[in-house]
C-alpha cells in the first residue's frame, strides 16, 4: 500500500491510462502549462506532450462539445472542468449531445468519454462558485455518475470511467485533493474499482447513513460522535450515482431499518429524494422510520462566513438526524 | 504596501510630459490620480485583510488597472450602468459605490453592498447603477445586452458599460451578445480588460487573433487604447459615449492593461505562465498612477507634499472602511432564507429542506 492524497491518486489514474491507451487525451483549462487548476495533472504535460495534454481557452460548452465529437471521432476525452460550477454552461453539449447519441443512432455512435472536476462548496466562494451539480448531470438517462470521497476510490474508479464505452461524470472534491488515504501499490498491478458498486465505509447496526462523495467524511465523523452515545451507525458510501448499486442500499435497509441520506447540494430533486422513493419502493416493509435527508440549506450559498456555516450539512445535523430517525433523544442535542 | 515616494521614477520618462494634457484641466488631474490612489489603497487594503483572514474566499485584486476602471466609469453619468466580471472592487467605487459597504461586503458583514451575500466577486449596488460582479467568466456579457435593449425599450438616455477579461472574448456568450448589441443597435460599450492572461494562459495561446480583433465580424466598431494611459482613455471613452447617446448602436475597445498581482489572492504573481521579471518590468514602467503622477509632476501641476496630502487623505478613507467593516456586524441567521425570492406566495411551499420545521434554525 501506498499512503498519497486524492490529487496524486487521480495523477496516477491519469498517467496509467494515458500510458496504457493512446486514444485517450486531457482537455481542460489550465491542465497543461500550469498543471491544472488544483494541480492534478501535474507533470502530465511534460510525459505525454501538447498533443495528449491541452490547454483550452475558457470555452466550456465548446470544448466539452469538442469532446463529445471527438469520442464520436473514435478517442477516450478526458475533459476537465476547473469546477462543475463552468460546466452548467456546457450542459447542453452533455444532455443533448453525450448523453444521447448512443440512442439516437441505433447504438451506431457510442461516446466513450469522461468530464470530470471539482463540485461543491469550498469556503466563501459564495452562490456562483459553490454548487452540488450531481442532479443536473444525474438526471439525464444515458451519462453516468461516479463521485469518490477517497484517494483509492478516487484512483480506482477514474480508471474504470476512463475505460467505460459511455460518457462517465466523474465529480471530485476541492477540499478533498489533500486527503491522504491507503492506495495499492503500482506494482500490485491495474487497481481498478468498477462502477455501480457502493462501498461499507464503517460498519453498524442501529441506523445507516448513505452518502456519496466529499460527504462520507462528514457521516464518519458524525458515526464517531453517535458511537460516543451508544449508537452503532452504519456508514454506505454510494461512491456511483449511476448506475447506483441498489442492492447494497436495501441490504443496509434490512439490517438496521432506518436511514439517512446525507448530501452536499440541495434536497429538491436531489440524490437523497431519488434514494428514498427507491428505498420505499422496494423495502417499505423494513423501514422502522420515515427517512430523512441532510443537504444544504435551500438556498444559494452565501459569502458571509457565519451563514455559509449554517447553510452547510455538518456532522451535529447528521447526528440529529439520526437521533431522529433512532426516536431518541441524543446528548448532542 | 506601495509608497508614493518609492514607486518607480522611470515611469514615462522620455514620454511626451506636457502633450496630451492638453484638454484636462489642473484639478481634474489632480482628481484623476486621487481617484486612482483611492483604488489603489483600497485594494492594498483588501490585500492585507485578505492575509489574516477578515476576507475569505476568491479575492482578486485590480492593482495596475486603475486607469481602465476610472477611463470607463469616471466620463459616465449617474444613472449610466457598469457591470463588470468577479475583479470588481474598484470599479464599483469609480461608479461612486461607498468605500465601506464594498469593504464590508468583501468582509462578509450586513452593511455590505449586498448584505454579505455576495462577497468580493459579487459587489452590486442598484442605486449607483453598478450592476454587479458576475463569477462566471463571459456570463455578464449577454446581460449588457439585455440592460442596453431595456434602456432602448424604455427610451431612457443611458449608456450600459460592460467589462469583461481577454479571456471572456473565447466565450460563446461573447459572441452571440455582440451579435444582438449589434444587430439592434444597443447602447453598450464594451470594455475587453486586456491585460495578458487568463488566469496562468497567456491570450496569444488560446486566440489566433489579437483581442481587437475578435469582435470584427459582428459589426461592432472595434477600437484599441493604452489603458495605463488614463488621459488616452478618458478622451476616447468621452468619443465612443457621445457616438453610443447618439443612437450608433454598440462600441468595442481592446483596453490594454496589465496585472501586477496573481490572478486571484490564491495564486502566484509569477511562475511558469510569466516571469518576474515581465511582472518587475511592468511595474516599474506601465503602473498607471506612477504614469499620471510624473506627466503631473513634469508639467509642474503637482508637488510631493501635494501628493503626500492626496495620499494621506485616500489612506483615511480606505482605513475607516476597514474600521467600517470590521465593527459591522454579521448577518442574523434569518438572512440566510431572505431574499431566495423576490415574493412568498399565498400558497405552496418554497423551502424543502424541513429546516424550519425542525424549529432549529
Ligand atoms: C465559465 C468559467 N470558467 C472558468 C472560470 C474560472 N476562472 C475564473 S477567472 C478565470 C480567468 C479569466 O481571465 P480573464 O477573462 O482574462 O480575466 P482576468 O482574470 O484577467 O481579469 C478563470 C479561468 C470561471 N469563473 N468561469
Ligand atoms: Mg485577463
Amino acid at each position: 500500500m501506498q499512503t498519497i492524497t486524492y490529487r496524486e491518486a487521480l495523477n496516477q489514474a491519469l498517467d496509467e491510462e494515458m500510458e496504457r491507451d493512446d486514444t485517450v487525451f486531457l482537455m481542460g483549462e489550465e491542465v497543461a502549462e500550469y498543471d491544472g487548476a488544483y494541480k492534478v495533472s501535474k507533470g502530465l504535460l511534460e510525459k505525454f506532450g501538447d498533443r495528449r495534454v491541452v490547454d483550452s481557452p475558457i470555452a466550456e460548452l465548446g470544448f466539452a462539445g469538442l469532446g463529445v465529437g471527438a469520442a464520436m471521432g473514435g478517442l477516450r476525452p478526458v475533459i476537465e472542468f476547473m469546477t462543475f460550477n463552468f460546466s452548467i454552461l456546457a450542459l447542453d453539449q452533455v444532455i443533448n449531445s453525450a448523453a444521447k447519441t448512443f440512442y439516437m443512432t441505433g447504438g451506431q455512435i457510442p461516446v466513450p468519454m469522461v468530464f470530470r472536476g471539482p463540485t461543491g462548496a469550498a469556503l466563501q466562494l459564495s452562490a456562483q462558485h459553490s454548487q452540488a451539480c450531481e442532479t443536473w448531470y444525474v438526471h439525464a438517462p444515458g451519462i453516468k455518475l461516479v463521485t469518490p470521497g477517497t484517494p483509492a476510490d478516487a484512483k480506482g474508479l477514474l480508471k474504470a470511467a476512463i475505460r467505460d464505452n459511455d460518457p462517465v461524470a466523474f465529480m471530485e472534491g476541492e477540499l478533498l485533493y489533500n486527503v491522504k488515504g491507503e492506495v495499492p501499490d503500482v506494482d500490485d498491478g491495474d487497481f481498478v474499482i468498477p462502477l455501480g458498486k457502493a462501498d461499507v465505509k464503517r460498519e453498524g447496526s442501529d441506523v445507516s447513513i448513505i452518502t456519496h462523495g466529499k460527504m462520507v467524511h462528514v457521516a464518519l465523523q458524525a458515526a464517531k460522535k453517535l458511537e460516543k452515545d451508544g449508537v452503532d451507525a452504519e456508514v454506505l458510501d454510494l461512491r456511483s450515482l449511476r448506475p447506483l448499486d441498489v442492492e447494497a442500499i436495501l441490504a443496509t435497509v434490512h439490517k438496521t431499518n432506518r436511514v439517512v441520506y446525507l448530501e452536499e447540494g440541495w434536497p429538491y430533486a436531489g440524490i437523497g429524494a431519488q434514494i428514498a422513493a427507491t428505498i420505499q419502493e422496494e423495502a417499505f416493509d423494513y423501514l422502522d422510520a420515515p427517512i430523512l435527508r441532510v443537504t444544504q440549506a435551500d438556498v444559494p450559498m452565501p459569502y458571509a462566513k457565519n451563514l455559509e456555516q449554517m447553510a452547510k450539512p455538518d456532522a451535529d445535523r447528521v447526528v440529529r438526524a439520526c437521533n431522529r430517525v433512532l426516536y431518541r433523544n441524543g446528548s448532542a442535542d | 504596501m506601495t509608497d508614493t515616494s518609492t514607486m518607480s521614477r522611470e515611469a514615462g520618462k522620455g514620454d511626451e510630459s506636457m502633450a496630451g494634457l492638453e484638454g484636462f484641466e489642473k484639478d481634474q488631474l489632480k482628481g484623476f490620480l486621487k481617484e486612482m490612489l483611492l483604488y489603489r489603497r483600497f485594494e492594498e487594503k483588501a490585500e492585507e485583510a485578505y492575509a489574516i483572514g477578515k476576507i475569505g474566499g476568491f479575492c482578486h485584486l485590480h492593482i495596475g488597472q486603475e486607469a481602465v476602471a476610472l477611463g470607463f466609469i469616471g466620463p459616465l453619468r449617474q444613472d449610466d450602468y457598469v457591470i463588470t466580471a468577479y475583479r470588481d472592487h474598484t470599479q464599483a467605487l469609480a461608479k461612486g459605490v461607498d468605500p465601506n459597504g464594498v469593504m464590508a461586503e468583501l468582509y462578509g458583514r450586513d452593511s455590505g453592498s449586498a448584505r454579505g451575500k455576495g462577497g468580493s466577486m459579487h459587489i452590486f449596488d442598484v442605486e449607483k447603477g453598478f450592476m454587479g460582479g458576475h463569477g462566471i467568466v463571459g456570463a455578464q456579457v449577454p446581460l449588457a445586452a439585455g440592460l442596453g435593449f431595456a434602456i432602448k425599450y424604455r427610451e431612457e438616455d443611458r449608456v450600459c458599460v460592460c467589462f469583461m477579461g481577454d479571456a471572456a472574448v473565447n466565450q460563446g456568450a461573447f459572441h452571440e451578445a455582440l451579435n444582438m448589441a449589434a444587430i439592434w443597435k444597443l447602447p453598450v460599450l464594451f470594455v475587453v480588460e486586456n491585460n495578458e492572461y487568463g488566469m496562468g494562459t497567456a491570450f496569444s495561446r488560446v486566440s489566433a487573433l489579437p483581442v481587437k480583433e475578435r469582435a470584427a465580424g459582428l459589426g461592432v466598431p472595434a477600437h484599441h487604447v493604452n489603458a495605463q494611459d488614463i488621459l488616452a482613455t478618458w478622451t476616447l471613452v468621452e468619443e465612443l459615449l457621445e457616438k453610443i447617446r447618439a443612437g450608433e448602436g454598440p462600441q468595442y475597445v481592446d483596453a490594454r492593461t496589465y496585472r501586477f498581482k496573481g490572478h486571484s489572492m490564491s495564486d502566484p504573481v509569477s511562475g511558469t505562465y510569466r516571469s518576474k521579471d515581465e511582472v518587475e518590468s511592468k511595474v516599474k514602467q506601465e503602473d498607471p498612477i506612477s504614469l499620471l503622477r510624473d506627466r503631473l509632476f513634469d508639467a509642474e501641476f503637482l508637488t510631493e507634499d501635494e501628493l503626500e496630502e492626496m495620499d494621506r487623505e485616500v489612506r483615511a478613507v480606505v482605513d475607516e472602511a476597514a474600521e467600517f467593516a470590521e465593527e459591522a456586524p454579521f448577518p442574523a441567521r434569518e438572512e440566510l432564507y431572505n431574499h431566495v425570492y423576490s415574493e412568498v406566495n399565498e400558497h405552496g411551499r418554497l423551502f424543502f429542506d424541513g429546516r424550519d420545521r425542525e424549529g432549529e434554525d
